[in-house]
């Protein structure tokens, strides 16, 4: 199990060291800071100030040695725009994001999987037709939308739910939280949910099809005619038996749901990472679109290592080939 | 219930498969009993109705198959009348079941520990972990898996099939089961492992008083085992009675065909004899004896559906040609 974890981390600095050279050599083909930076009666001497101030007088190899070599003692570069450090920026906005894609998370295991169970154990009903039906539209609507029919239905029309902010917020361990409060956890309802969407549709699709699969294993009908109650059958021989896939695709859907979370936080007035990224690209912050991305990767392959030591937890075959490997 | 009622009786159980193309009759009035300690083999080529017949016993036939009709009497009581959870209670517990496929039978991703002691508590709630791990521990060291302590701590994939199906055995016969339904247990083994099991299952059954109905398609197998044999086709019993008579005087040209094809000592350099045709669909039964078509013997008598027949005492047949004398044989 040691080794399997050592292997997997050496792995994923790898990736990590790749990534940060794709994504520093991409933002910096892209455009010209400079002339977002500098305004136009600016004379070449104040140019040339600039540029050097932002260290782009140099070659593109000194610039990313520089970069890693600040990565490294977590240091990402200042934002062109905002003067202070990228990494700060970002942390600052990080505790909204997550809570909301958490929320989100939760919203789809607790949906989404016994809906995928029940349409599984019962293909035929009408409760799982319509479950499967709904699903198709909760694929198939854009996150937008239904967004602002939420807000119009729940918001305007209802008025049962706010639509923009995150409302109160409690100090939690350091980082201000929302959902420990009334009006904090009212806030945060609609737009997880609207992120949810996608994904509660995608864990009762993949959690109907393991079941239907799983269903007719032998091991199933042996379970039942050990006598073992339904509730056992189904809650332990059969929802352990579909995990691996859900928890896979959930794993990797969360960093998902942090990298791609920008349309909701448009919609909702969100103060997260997502609104943050728009703007940097449009002004062409670099150091702040580095930053951001630097950090996706890390999410990614954090989740991804995560993913790996849960799967091995779940199925001893994969434990045991991972050792002999 | 008195000593001479049978652990089983099994009265025109009738199990229909509703299809998208018509009404599959898995089993169509099948009838037999078991006794205590008895063995009866079950006997049938693929898609005869054999182990549908065993899982109707259980009430584990999954859609679109129903038990449409018969009785099953399990000492004396009407399993087909219980409700789901009177039958959770009898399965794994009075009753228990050995599946075909050892590789299967297991769930991968539970310890062998968790699988047994489940089957102890789901029966017994008073017992304690503990003491059902015992009883774990001894059931496994009854069926032959060495340092079975360390054993209920692995995971399925790391027994040899042999070893997997002496587990489900195992858990079969935890909580001492008055009737097992072995569903061919043997056939994905190898011969020496076969035999071994098939001696083991005899002994227990000699010793403890289970009832045993073994299903399978090898006669070998039987011949070495049961007290009694039954042979099904299309669904039906077709004949019946003490092992040593249908082997020794088979009747129904059906399994003279079965017996045929087993090679033996004498049949050496002979070609096997070889049954014709193979098994009609259950949607597409000939009328009249479903096996008419691959019969010999078959004539214009055969176009009516033959009854169940009693030559001798003990004996069953549904046949309108039988191929011995059975009065004359029995006097």
């Amino acid at each position: 199990m040691t080794v399997f974890i050592i292997r997997r981390l050496l792995q994923s600095i790898a990736v990590v060291l790749v990534m940060s050279f794709i994504v520093f050599v991409g933002v910096n083909i892209v455009g010209d800071p400079v002339e977002m930076m500098v305004s136009d009666e600016a004379d070449q001497a104040e140019r040339e100030k600039v540029i050097k101030s932002m260290g782009l007088d140099k070659p593109w190899y000194i610039q990313y040695a520089r970069f890693i070599g600040g990565a490294l003692q977590g240091d990402l570069g200042k934002s062109f725009v905002y003067g202070e450090p990228a990494l700060q920026i970002i942390a600052h906005r990080i505790p909204a994001t997550f809570e909301l894609a958490l929320a989100a998370l939760v919203m789809a295991v607790v949906v989404g999987i016994p809906l995928g169970v029940y349409a599984g154990l019962r293909p035929d009903t009408v409760g799982s037709k319509t479950i499967m039906a709904g699903s198709i539209l909760g694929f198939s609507l854009p996150t937008f939308w239904v967004g602002l029919m939420f807000i119009m239905v729940f918001a305007v029309i209802l008025g049962w739910l706010p639509s923009t902010g995150r409302g109160d917020t409690v100090e939690l361990l350091g980082i201000d939280v929302s959902f420990l409060t009334m009006d904090g956890l009212a806030h945060l309802f609609l737009p997880a949910f609207n992120l949810a969407l996608f994904k509660i549709s995608m864990v009762i699709r993949l959690t109907r099809a393991g079941t239907r699969e799983v269903v007719h294993q032998d091991y199933i009908k042996f379970a039942r005619a050990k006598g073992l109650s339904n509730r056992r059958v189904v809650l332990v021989h059969l929802m352990k038996n579909i995990m691996i896939p859900v928890v896979t695709v959930l794993g990797l859907e969360f960093g998902g749901l942090i990298a791609f979370s920008v349309v909701t936080e448009t919609v909702f007035a969100w103060p997260g990472m997502g609104k943050l990224i728009i703007d940097s690209i449009q002004s062409l912050d670099r150091p702040v679109i580095v930053a951001y991305l630097m950090i996706i990767v890390l999410i990614f392959v954090i989740i991804n290592l995560v993913v790996d030591i849960f799967y091995s937890l779940l199925d001893p075959r994969v434990r045991l080939s991972e050792i002999k490997s | 219930m008195t000593d001479d009622t049978p652990t089983l009786q099994v009265e025109n159980l009738e199990t229909h498969f509703f299809t998208k193309d018509g009404v599959a009759k898995a089993v169509d009035g099948v009838s037999f009993s078991v006794g205590r300690g008895e063995i009866m083999g079950l006997v049938g080529e693929s898609g005869s109705g054999k182990s549908v017949t065993g899982f109707s016993i259980l009430g584990l036939v999954d859609p679109p198959g129903k038990v449409v009709g018969g009785k099953v009497l399990f000492q004396g009581t009407d399993l087909l009348s219980l409700d789901d959870e009177g039958l959770r209670r009898l399965r794994g517990n009075r009753i228990a079941m050995i599946f075909q496929d050892p590789m299967m039978t297991l769930n991968p991703v539970l310890r062998v520990d968790t699988q047994m002691i489940e089957t102890v508590r789901a029966h017994d709630p008073s017992v304690s972990v503990d003491e059902a791990r015992a009883r774990s521990r001894d059931a496994l060291g009854q069926v032959g898996i060495p340092s079975p302590d360390e054993r209920l701590r692995a995971y399925p994939h790391q027994f040899s099939g042999g070893m997997r199906q002496r587990v489900a055995i195992a858990i079969a016969l935890l909580n001492k089961p008055d009737l097992i339904i072995a569903d061919e247990p043997t056939t994905a083994l190898d011969v020496t492992i076969q035999g071994q099991i098939l001696y083991e299952a005899q002994k227990l059954c000699r010793d403890t008083g289970t009832a045993l109905i073994w299903i399978t398609h090898d006669l070998a197998v039987i011949a070495g085992l049961a007290d009694k044999i039954s042979v099904m086709y299309a669904g039906r019993i077709v004949e019946q009675g003490a092992l040593d008579e249908v082997l020794d005087h088979p009747a129904h040209p059906y399994t003279r065909g079965l017996l045929g094809s087993v090679p033996g000592h004498n049949t050496r350099g002979k070609r096997l004899y070889q049954i014709p045709g193979m098994t009609p669909s259950l949607l597409k039964l000939p009328k009249g004896c479903a096996f008419k078509d691959r019969c010999p013997h078959a004539d214009q008598a055969c176009e009516d559906a033959p009854e169940i027949t009693r030559p001798v005492e003990g004996r069953a047949l549904r046949c309108v040609h039988p191929q011995v004398d059975l009065a004359g044989v029995a006097s």
